[in-house]
């Protein structure tokens, strides 16, 4: 499968955080034909699991969330209208006039809309409307709608998904089905490179809540080390240049306090070695992905970060470049099949 | 091809205002063969001459613009973003994150928006200016994109259309594709007097293509057949409510640019009444439409606007009820067919 046709497909997949149960079997039929095993753990995150060579092998954990932000309904209004409110980090400017797909006992396609425009008072105008002042049509008659979903269904936004020039591609929720791209390739390109430990590629869920996935994930399966794929702002006309990277011009990664200083001078190693371009990308602090859980997992998990840049996070229009997700697969791939896993003495 | 069908294959075509010729060319092949006479005017207006018997002498023009509202490409940034402007009214609200397809060649693009982790309370708050907006093609820079695209590029909404709900569409360009669709379903019948089907260009600029259509025509009775607001929704006051979805077409006595004709007005809401056909009467007079420019062309003609109710119009997400739809045909078509009686010609 080409890299357009696999995040076409993936980005495709709906599964609002809480509610990945919709999607793991799909994710899973990703991973399973270029692992040892794949599986999925009670909580929904998808796990598959590649064999090292090594007698005494290490534990790499590699993690991408596939859970996206979205809606849950929270109420009934006449005439086929639901109530909304939001599930992880929702802007209510992108989200007017889009399609909807809500997850209730079968899933029913709605719009969203708001007051009309003419309709607005002055004071109105100049205001970002509320999640609150937002209500999707069904178009269903009251009594109808009422036997199909309930309050605290979950809620999808849907969106065209292309292919643009220069390698890249736009569409809903490539935050972060850019990352779990990256897993598949990485499981790609482990077919044919030998490595010593064992790899675990993991698709957490609720990311966008409360990185529920990555600490369950990370404390079950106690790994040597974990990396985190996972979007960074890509570069926009209003983005600050510090905290906002280029697309097509080398992978990000993260450098600060959550990520470990030798593993991560590790990977810009192998990222020279392998001639793939990097860029820096400093996170002072709490970097806000999985990696801040995932260290102070059990007795602390050496952690790294591989970004993907990614224009408009979490509107229905993110935009990333093929070519960094397949930059990104290729020198994690390579970074975890060399002989990296450092053993500590015991203390106690 | 059945009414409903051949809508959501017109909401497909992009026709911004000035740029109609592709829905131009889809209503001409759809209706080749039908012993129609066809005529392109030179501000882009479809005329098709329908089927007569001759009985009346009456000349009816029955009118349904092409266009639809959009955004229209106005400069190119050095890093090869695209700046635009609005082509007719629309809701700025609706604009980030809106998926696009630019020029002649549909390259696709979306509405670049500051992500929410990026912006200040103050930004979070407030509405979006079209102004800080643009179109990003993942072009490299201003001369790449300028190998795509160009300044003066029209930028239509990327929606298909989709069937939903209880007998519901929702597409782009509902306003004016409704009318359209029922006009060339009127197209098949014979008519009792000279009727002209006008498919019209640039109604949502400022209702241009009417004016010079009807100054050609020099009709007796102008029928106007829009899409119109249909404000039945939460947070709206009952008074504001214009028309109500699923209640059927709505007859306008009033808007804007244009009263109605008593005469019509009776004749049609009589008609409806009397062949058991819902409709309602538009109970807003915002808006205005090409009956604004038909009343008054020539020496005055009687016009009537009849509409099909469509929620969140000139938005990529405008949705209508087939029946509303099906109705509007029926109710025209009926007293249409009857006006010559109702008006002693």
């Amino acid at each position: 499968m080409n890299t357009d046709e696999l995040v076409k497909q993936l980005c495709e997949i709906n599964a609002p955080a809480g509610f990945e149960n919709l999607a793991a079997e799909k994710i899973k039929s990703f991973f399973e034909p270029l692992c040892d095993k794949a599986f999925v753990d009670r909580f929904f995150n998808v796990i598959g699991y590649k064999k090292g060579t090594s007698e005494n092998p290490g534990k790499i954990l590699i993690t991408a969330h596939y859970d996206q932000i979205g809606l849950i309904v929270s109420g009934f209004e006449k005439g086929g209208f639901l109530r909304i409110s939001n599930l992880g980090g929702v802007d209510t400017k992108t989200v007017l006039a889009r399609e909807v797909i809500i997850h209730g006992r079968e899933e029913v396609y709605g719009v969203i809309g708001a007051k009309p425009p003419h309709l607005l008072k002055e004071s109105e105008v100049s205001k970002n409307a509320e999640i609150t002042d937002l209500f999707i049509d069904t178009g269903y008659p009251d009594d109808v709608l009422k036997q199909k979903v309930a309050v605290g269904d979950p809620v999808s936004v849907i969106a065209p998904a292309n292919e643009l020039k220069n390698w890249c591609f736009a569409g809903k929720s490539l935050d972060n089905r850019a990352g779990v791209a990256a897993l598949v390739l990485i499981l790609y390109e482990l077919q044919n490179i030998k490595h010593p430990n064992d790899i675990y590629v993991i698709a957490t869920v609720q990311e966008e809540t409360n990185l529920l996935g990555a600490i369950i994930s990370s404390y079950s399966l106690e790994p040597d080390l974990a990396v985190v794929i996972d979007v960074c702002h890509g570069d926009m006309p209003e983005g600050d240049k510090a905290q906002c990277f280029p697309l097509n011009k080398g992978v990000p990664v993260a450098v600060g306090p959550a990520f470990q200083r030798e593993y991560t001078d590790a990977l810009f190693e192998t990222a020279k070695k392998e001639r793939i371009p990097t860029q820096r990308c400093i996170e002072p602090g709490n970097p806000g992905t999985e990696a801040w859980a995932i260290q102070v997992s059990r007795t602390g998990i050496p952690a790294v970060e591989v970004g993907i840049p990614l224009r408009y996070m979490h509107s229905t229009a993110e935009l990333v470049s093929l070519q960094d997700i397949e930059n990104a697969a290729v020198l994690v791939a390579r970074y975890v099949s060399g002989d990296i896993v450092r053993t500590y003495d015991e203390f106690i | 091809m059945h009414m409903v069908r051949r809508l959501a294959e017109l909401t497909k075509i992009d026709g911004i205002s000035g740029n109609e010729k592709d829905v131009r060319e889809f209503i001409i092949q759809n209706l080749e063969g039908k012993s129609l006479k066809f005529y392109t005017d030179n501000i882009g207006n479809l005329i098709v001459k329908g089927r007569s018997d001759g009985s009346s002498k009456l000349r009816v023009m029955a009118a349904a613009h092409m266009d639809e509202v959009g955004l229209m490409v106005n400069y190119i940034t050095d890093d090869g973003k695209l700046k635009f402007s609005a082509v007719g009214g629309i809701d700025n609200r609706i604009l980030p994150g809106q998926h696009v397809r630019v020029g002649r060649d549909k390259i696709p693009g979306v509405i670049g928006c500051k992500p929410i982790h990026l912006q200040d309370k103050s930004e979070r708050g407030s509405a979006v200016n079209i102004k800080n907006l643009y179109i990003d093609i993942a072009a490299k820079d201003r001369e790449n994109a300028l190998e795509l695209v160009n300044t003066g590029d029209y930028a239509a909404f990327a929606s298909e259309p989709v069937f939903f709900g209880e007998n519901r569409i929702k597409a782009k360009a509902l306003d004016d594709r409704a009318g359209c669709a029922v006009l060339m379903e009127l197209l098949e019948e014979v008519w009792p007097f000279e009727f002209y089907a006008c498919f019209t260009v640039q109604e949502e600029v400022g209702l241009r293509g009417a004016l010079v259509a009807a100054n050609r025509l020099k009709p007796d009775i102008g029928i106007v057949l829009e899409g119109t607001t249909c404000t039945d929704v939460p947070n709206v006051k009952e008074h504001e409510v214009s028309t109500v979805m699923g209640k059927g077409p709505s007859l306008s006595f009033a808007d804007r640019t244009s009263l109605a004709d008593r005469g019509l007005l009776e004749h049609f809401a009589k008609t409806a009444e009397k062949e058991g056909i819902p409709y309602q009467w538009k109970t807003t007079v915002s808006g205005g439409n090409d009956a604004g420019r038909i009343q008054t062309s020539g020496t005055g003609v009687r016009t009537l606007v009849v509409s099909v109710p469509c929620r969140y119009i000139h938005s990529p997400v405008s949705v209508l009820d087939l029946d509303d739809l099906k109705n509007m045909h029926k109710l025209v078509s009926r007293a249409l067919h009857t006006l010559p009686g109702a008006l002693g010609r």
